[in-house]
């Protein structure tokens, strides 16, 4: 089942507590095991007219079952990042570290990825999607799985629906559902709701904290959106432009579950603006 | 904006391919809408035109006393479609499918083989696309002459003349195909850890399926054109060899009706892959 660590945890803490404190002991619980320490990253690309150097020795960690979001200037680096932590593209210096195991290749059975564009092959159907990485792996379906997360993701009856027949909104759950259905450790996500229009984007946030909140992955999320970062994370890694360096983290602790209006408290409020000062650096509030 | 950084992991082919966007050399897509009549009431007015069309000529034909040298009458020609078919035009019909049929499959082999080969050594790409764009511009029927002083005036030559004519255009289109497969797409089926099998199984080769379907078709009217153009310069056989016998002999209903079944034969190879087309690669209409 896959509810199985949440399950186990829950049995732990005894019946009758509220999901917030669950949340709060889970975290205490957690607090010491590193899911990925990434050490001194930097990574060089060379292209044919000049050397851009995307991202200048990073380094940092994330706990397990932690949410991180990183933001930053379009074009900071934080793409690159995320692509370094997959293992599909190595750093040029620097290590990363996924528990504790030195990353050289993807780790198809420990992180799942989730792309900007949902990324579903046109010519298979919804389940056909779901089912491609058991048939690279050679592994049976995880039905019961599967089935779970379909419901979960609202799109039980539409497992034979091409991609073309969906909105966006569902192919980018579908996405979701193909790299939760590996049930991976890890999910690396690269501004996955970056196309999205905005009542389907708060939409895929919710989707997507209620999909956390039950599975505990720990969770590294590109964004441009500083709201969305804030609303999401348990940190935030704010980025400077290139090279990419960390400049900043910003500790969220608003309460979970959260819901959609808490973007319009004070307090979000406030560290929205100093976020977005910091990524627009000196030019912020003027108009040139 | 992803895509741009992969390049130095996922080889990025649209920069060397070209053909960015567009359906590659050939693009059908706007003649695909006729094969789209929905309901028997649409298909009976195309049928209703044609015969319109037919019988108009016949008049024209009889009303301005038209020599049948000059031009034979559509009834003069469906009537010797009907009564020679097995006497006059079965024989050389089978000689043509097959050199056809024979050189579009060795052809066609070859240029998916070497489109595989280019997709995964992208370095060949330099060194073969020279002779592959010579092929594709140089009618093979030029080369018919010389081929024949080699192997004779049997099918070899023929077959021969019709490889090198659809091979090109199936090795162009389906190395474009496989070149415009998304970045991505390519980086989730690593993330998956598939092997570069999988990847060309699973996703390159899907991927390509339309363009491959586009460079059939093509190398196949290519391939029917070099065949009935090779029978006309020598051999005797085939039905390119029946039209210069009728015209010679100014045989004009024989000679139409010979027109006839290789505009049918031409137009059975693009309903054929269009049909294919729709089965197989709907998904990038």
């Amino acid at each position: 089942m896959w509810l199985t660590g949440e399950e186990q945890f829950k049995s732990n803490l005894g019946a009758g507590q509220s999901w917030q404190k669950q949340i709060t002991k889970r975290r205490a619980l957690v607090a010491q095991a590193t899911r990925i320490q990434i050490t001194d990253v930097s990574k060089i690309y060379q292209t044919e007219t000049k050397t851009v150097e995307a991202v200048k020795n990073f380094t940092e960690s994330v706990q397990d079952g932690e949410f991180v979001c990183v933001v930053g200037a379009s074009g900071c680096g934080k793409t690159t990042l995320l692509w370094c932590l997959s293992g599909l593209h190595p750093a040029t210096s620097g290590t990363v570290h996924i528990d504790g195991e030195l990353l050289t290749k993807p780790l198809p059975d420990r992180i799942g990825m989730v792309f900007q564009d949902s990324n579903l092959l046109p010519w298979r159907t919804l389940m056909e999607n779901i089912e491609l990485p058991f048939q690279i792996k050679k592994k049976a379906v995880n039905r019961k799985l599967v089935d779970e997360l379909l419901d979960v993701a609202g799109l039980k009856g539409f497992e034979n629906s091409y991609p073309g027949e969906l909105s966006g909104g569902m192919k980018q759950r579908g996405s979701i559902v193909r790299a939760l259905a590996q049930d991976p450790e890890v999910l690396l996500m690269d501004e996955p709701f970056g196309a999205l229009d905005a009542f389907t984007r708060e939409e895929m946030n919710l989707f997507l904290l209620k999909v956390w909140q039950q599975t505990r992955k720990t969770i590294v999320f590109v964004t441009h959106s500083i709201s969305e970062a804030i609303f999401l994370a348990d940190r935030v890694w704010v980025m400077s432009p290139r090279p990419g360096r960390l400049s900043r983290i910003v500790d969220v602790d608003f309460p979970r579950p959260r819901n959609i209006d808490l973007q319009f408290e004070p307090k979000f409020i406030e560290i929205l603006k100093s976020i977005r000062d910091d990524v627009e650096g000196s030019k912020s509030g003027k108009v040139q | 904006m992803a895509t741009d950084n992969l390049a130095d992991k996922i080889p990025d082919f649209n920069s060397s391919g070209g053909n960015q966007g567009g359906n590659g050399p050939v693009d059908i897509s706007a003649l695909a809408n006729l094969r789209r009549a929905k309901g028997l009431k649409e298909i009976a007015s195309v049928i209703a035109l044609a015969i319109v069309v037919v019988t108009l000529l016949e008049f024209i034909l009889i009303w301005t006393h038209t020599e049948a040298y000059v031009f034979p009458k559509p009834t003069a020609i469906i009537h010797s479609l009907f009564t020679d078919f097995s006497t006059l035009y079965w024989k050389p019909l089978t000689q043509t499918v097959q050199t056809f049929f024979m050189g579009l499959i060795i052809g066609s082999t070859i240029g998916l083989s070497l489109a595989v080969l280019v997709t995964l050594k992208p370095g060949l790409d330099i060194f073969i696309s020279p002779y592959i764009i010579i092929l594709v511009t140089t009618p093979m029927v030029a080369l018919i002459p010389f081929l024949m002083l080699k192997f004779g005036f049997g099918m070899t030559p023929r077959v021969i003349a019709i490889s090198l004519a659809t091979g090109p255009m199936v090795m162009i289109n389906s190395a474009t195909g496989f070149r415009r497969t998304n970045a991505e797409l390519i980086a989730l089926g690593k993330s998956y850890g598939a092997t570069e099998f999988q990847l060309f199984r699973k996703i390159r080769f899907p991927f390509a399926l339309p363009m491959i379907i586009v460079g059939f078709m093509v190398g196949s009217i290519f391939g029917l054109l070099t065949a009935v153009g090779a029978e006309m310069v020598g051999g005797g056989m085939g039905l390119g060899n029946r039209l210069i016998y009728f015209s010679s002999l100014v045989q004009m209903s024989q000679f139409g009706a010979v027109l006839v079944i290789v505009a049918t034969f031409g137009v059975g190879i693009y309903s054929f892959f269009t049909f294919v087309n729709r089965k197989w690669a709907s998904w990038d209409a």
